[in-house]
């Protein structure tokens, strides 16, 4: 069914769309250290797509190269259907892509809503000489932000740490201000690095249902990588597996479950 | 006063009140709703046009003439809304407990046979649909937060501003029909039916009609002058018929303004942002806010610790003096006057009772300091006595007769009565219909005349003509040796330590008393910390020697005051247990208004208890803990056991002398 290019129906109804994003060859090298080799894989809009791998699989570098801050050796992204140029990280969030980090990158001394604030920068015009003076446009532009954002706030719930400072929350409430503020880029591309990673049960759950609730209720495309492997199966449409820097999988997670190759790289295999 | 009432004698519906408030002053806020981070307001004239819509939507979905409507979800205007439509189109609402878990709530369906539902969100929806599963009842499923909704079968389930729309757009088609139906309500038709939560048995659904809703809130209106001025905060279940009677009743009577919080976690910031001038509040609430300010001023400055309790020592002193209007000498009215400006001014806004005129507190007990400290600060609370069968009022405390250990004066209208065995009776235009499909416990509970029996025992003190609730008259037992058993008397005592969340007393017939205890983690936490003390978890702090030794001189200094009266004095608590865990309703040990269910816990703890009397030191026990999404499990641990010292009667006369 992948073979389709106007894309196809998961288990659960939901259409998926097109290519959006398409990764084509990628090489990446530190050194001599080959992180990534000669990886090809697409992700299609409206999807949540997963990336899985043991440590040291070369995931996050697989992020990072999407979100643009490495630059692959080797191989092509293509973006909406054109090769992406080189471009530096605040050109690629312009285009449409937001991340939360795997350990929490927030302000911690400003408040919740401060910080989800900053995920609208691309969408304030007016320049700090404006914005000092609060006059007029630089005032209107933030009321139509404040408003987005306390859309977001809502959506994830967590009114009651608005005025909060980031430093006295708990690492469960970081993690969701974290996805507040990426949400509040309005990407439509959404890269989440480990969101449940260091949670206890109740937060993975409560993390699951915004991540769902999120591509639902927005239509955000969700590229997310993730240690847990009960999450992942359960989270995602299709799934990519990834082992010392090579691609060993690809599908839905029921393919992937079956993947011999897999299975060996996650249990392990004795060479002889 | 007569502003607000102008036209509403003869009003005898709800959609009644509606309109003349709509009509009267259209313009005067009605409802507001943090959302969005700002405080939406609703006038009485968009509200009109709101429930309206909702009615005719109800229509356009089919609800028929004497259908019931339950409605689940927190407090938010269109649920309010939705249960003044289903009065409109001579239905029946029927508020439900939004906590409750699905088997639970199963009950209530089935037996108020609800064809439709007004759900909150996914997760109310979800339950029902669950519920649906077996019950095959449920016509018509609505909701008002779309989230995560999308993927629903919609055949039989919408969104309530969907059928809102609808609604509208049938207008010309649906309207005429309306019309009739608003015409046809009667004062003796059923205004809504609300379950009792029952510490006892199944709950039963108290069916309250017009006249019985809104006389109660007319009578009440007017023994405390409300106005259409007044703000109140609505966060209380709907479920419960105080909510009904202060955010729908009372505020539809007076036409005032019923302010929702955000959310759950948000209501604290909430009431300081709205500063109600009207207020109601269990004793918990009162008591948590209380421990938080001690807490807090334990971290403050030491300028403002002594300015703090210099004024404080002052407010006991003439504060509660002042409020009821007694002579005080100028130096002191100064000298409270300056405190106003620099501590209790503040500390009010701070709390968000910086415009409260009155407000009340029932449901349980309140602690004499904890009533003291809010009254001497100049905050009119008061304490009320009342019940679903009475549509509230009950007793009540007029304005410069409040004492912290009596519940008032009759009602406006209530007629009281003590019986031979002390159980208090009463009957008054609020008194309920009748239990929906009961009318065996209806009969037991009302008679022919209309006299209502509490199920509480109390007295009526002879000077001043005030009631004192002793306790639940069926938990009022004997001691072996024949003397009185109250346990309500003695957990309270223990309660007003803010230490100590909940106490179960047990000994009826036996021959001496034992107590389990649950500790509130949040005074015992920061207890904690200040003293350097490490826990992982609530059950290591429960179980944690320092805890248990002074929740142990608690319970001496308790036995030394019960000591003292002669008819209770068999009730000093002998041994003991910290319990490992909070009881809790998901559990069904206490009701969802926290009042605790004594059979129930002493079946499940059984073990705990014979190891109470049989003297060892420590028991090992497995309890089961329900989570919040129904799953179950299990905790483990070893409670240690703990005898109190017993203060004899002799011993207490020797000290005395």
């Amino acid at each position: 069914m992948l073979d389709n290019a106007e894309g196809y129906v998961t288990e659960d109804g939901r259409k998926i769309g097109g290519v959006v994003m398409e990764m084509k060859n990628i090489t990446l090298r530190f050194g001599g250290v080959v992180a990534i080799k000669d990886i090809s894989f697409d992700i299609r809009e409206g999807e949540i797509r997963a990336i899985i791998g043991p440590n040291g699989a070369g995931k996050s570098s697989m992020l990072n190269v999407i979100s643009g801050f490495y630059i692959p050796q080797e191989g092509e992204v293509w973006f909406h259907g054109s090769k992406r140029p080189q471009m530096r990280p605040y050109e690629v969030a312009r285009q449409g892509i937001a991340r939360t980090f795997q350990n929490i990158a927030l302000f911690e001394g400003m408040s919740v809503l401060d910080n989800v604030m900053t995920g609208r920068l691309n969408y304030m015009k007016t320049n700090i000489f404006q914005q000092a003076l609060w006059r007029g446009k630089a005032e209107a532009e933030e009321v139509e932000n404040r408003e987005a954002v306390e859309k977001i706030i809502d959506f994830l719930e967590i009114q009651h740490i608005r005025k909060t400072p980031v430093s006295r929350l708990p690492y469960g409430l970081k993690k969701r201000v974290e996805l507040a503020r990426a949400l509040a880029a309005e990407p439509k591309l959404l890269l989440l690095d480990e969101p449940m990673a260091g949670m206890n049960v109740e937060e993975k759950e409560d993390m699951s249902r915004f991540v769902l609730d999120v591509n639902d209720e927005f239509g955000t495309t969700i590229a997310l990588i993730e240690h847990d492997m009960g999450v992942v199966m359960d989270l995602s449409d299709r799934v990519v597996v990834m082992d010392y820097g090579r691609k060993i999988g690809d599908g839905t997670p029921d393919e992937v479950r079956n993947n011999q190759e897999v299975i060996d790289a996650y249990l392990g295999v004795s060479h002889d | 006063m007569a502003q607000t009432q102008s036209g509403a004698e003869g009003m005898q519906s709800l959609p009644a009140l509606l309109d003349r408030n709509a009509t009267q002053f259209g313009d005067a806020p009605a409802y507001r709703e943090k959302e969005f981070g700002i405080w939406q307001c609703r006038t009485w004239a968009d509200t009109a046009d709101q429930v309206r819509a909702i009615a005719l939507g109800f229509l356009e979905i089919g609800v028929e003439k004497g259908d019931h409507i339950a409605v689940i979800g927190r407090n938010r205007p269109a649920h309010y809304w939705s249960m003044v439509a289903a009065q409109m189109v001579g239905a029946v609402p029927v508020p439900l407990y939004q906590d409750s878990v699905a088997e639970e709530m199963a009950f209530v369906m089935e037996h108020c046979g609800a064809k439709y539902v007004v759900c909150g969100d996914q997760e109310q929806v979800d339950k029902v649909i669950e519920i649906q599963e077996n019950l095959h009842q449920v016509k018509h499923i609505l909701y008002t937060d779309k989230r995560g909704m999308r993927k629903y079968d919609h055949s039989q389930m919408n969104a309530l501003s969907d059928i809102m729309a609808e609604g509208n757009t049938g207008h010309a088609r649906l309207g005429a029909e309306l019309d009739k139906r608003i015409a046809d309500i009667t004062y003796d038709d059923t205004c809504v039916m609300l379950y009792t939560s029952g510490t006892t048995g199944k709950p039963k659904g108290v069916v309250l009609s017009n006249r019985n809703v809104i006389e109660s809130a007319r009578n009440s209106a007017e023994f405390d002058h409300l106005t259409r001025n007044e703000d109140i905060l609505s966060y209380l279940p709907m479920a419960w018929v105080g909510d009904f009677i202060f955010s729908v009743g009372q505020a539809y009577w007076c036409g005032f303004c019923v302010n929702c919080p955000e959310s759950a976690d948000t209501m604290m910031t909430d009431l300081r942002e709205i500063g109600p001038t009207y207020f109601f509040a269990p004793p918990r609430v009162f008591e948590t806010q209380l421990t938080n300010v001690m807490i807090r001023m334990e971290d403050a400055s030491k300028l403002k610790q002594r300015m703090f309790h210099y004024f404080m020592g002052h407010a006991k002193k003439v504060g509660g003096q002042i409020l009821d209007g007694a002579s005080v000498s100028l130096g002191d009215r100064l000298k409270y006057a300056l405190g106003n400006m620099l501590v209790y001014g503040p500390l009010k806004d701070t709390l968000g009772y910086g415009r409260f005129r009155v407000g009340y507190t029932a449901g349980e007990a309140i602690g004499p300091e904890i009533f003291d400290f809010y009254r001497s600060l100049g905050i009119n609370l008061k304490q009320l006595y009342g019940q679903t069968e009475a549509t509230v009022f009950i007793t009540v405390q007029p304005d410069g007769e409040v004492r912290a250990d009596t519940v008032g004066v009759p009602a406006p209208e209530v007629e009281l009565k003590i019986d031979d065995t002390g159980e208090i009776h009463y009957r008054s235009p609020g008194v309920f219909v009748e239990y929906f499909k009961n009318p065996e416990s209806t009969a037991s509970t009302k008679d022919a005349e209309g006299w209502v029996a509490t199920g509480d025992a109390g007295f009526i003190e002879e000077d001043s003509g005030h009631l004192r609730i002793i306790d639940r008259a069926k938990d009022v037992g004997k001691m072996a040796d024949g003397s009185m058993f109250a346990p309500k008397f003695v957990e309270n005592k223990l309660k007003f330590y803010p230490d100590i969340l909940e106490v179960v007393l047990f000994g009826n017939g036996k021959d001496r008393c034992v107590a389990f205890i649950n500790i509130d983690l949040t005074a015992v936490g920061n207890w904690a910390e200040r003293n350097n003390i490490a826990y992982g978890s609530y059950q290591e702090l429960t179980s944690h020697p320092r805890v248990l030794e002074t929740i142990c001189s608690h319970v001496e200094e308790v036995n030394k005051s019960i000591a003292t009266d002669d008819m209770l004095s068999g009730c000093q608590v002998h041994r003991f247990v910290v319990l490992h865990k909070e009881l809790d309703a998901d559990d069904g040990e206490v009701t969802q208004t926290r009042k605790v269910r004594r059979g129930f816990v002493e079946e499940k703890y059984h073990d705990i208890i014979a190891a109470l009397y049989d003297g060892s030191t420590n028991i090992s026990t497995t309890t089961e803990v329900t989570y919040e999404d129904g799953r179950k499990g299990s905790i483990s641990a070893t409670l240690e056991i703990v005898d109190a010292p017993i203060i004899t009667a002799a011993q207490h006369k020797v000290a005395a002398e």
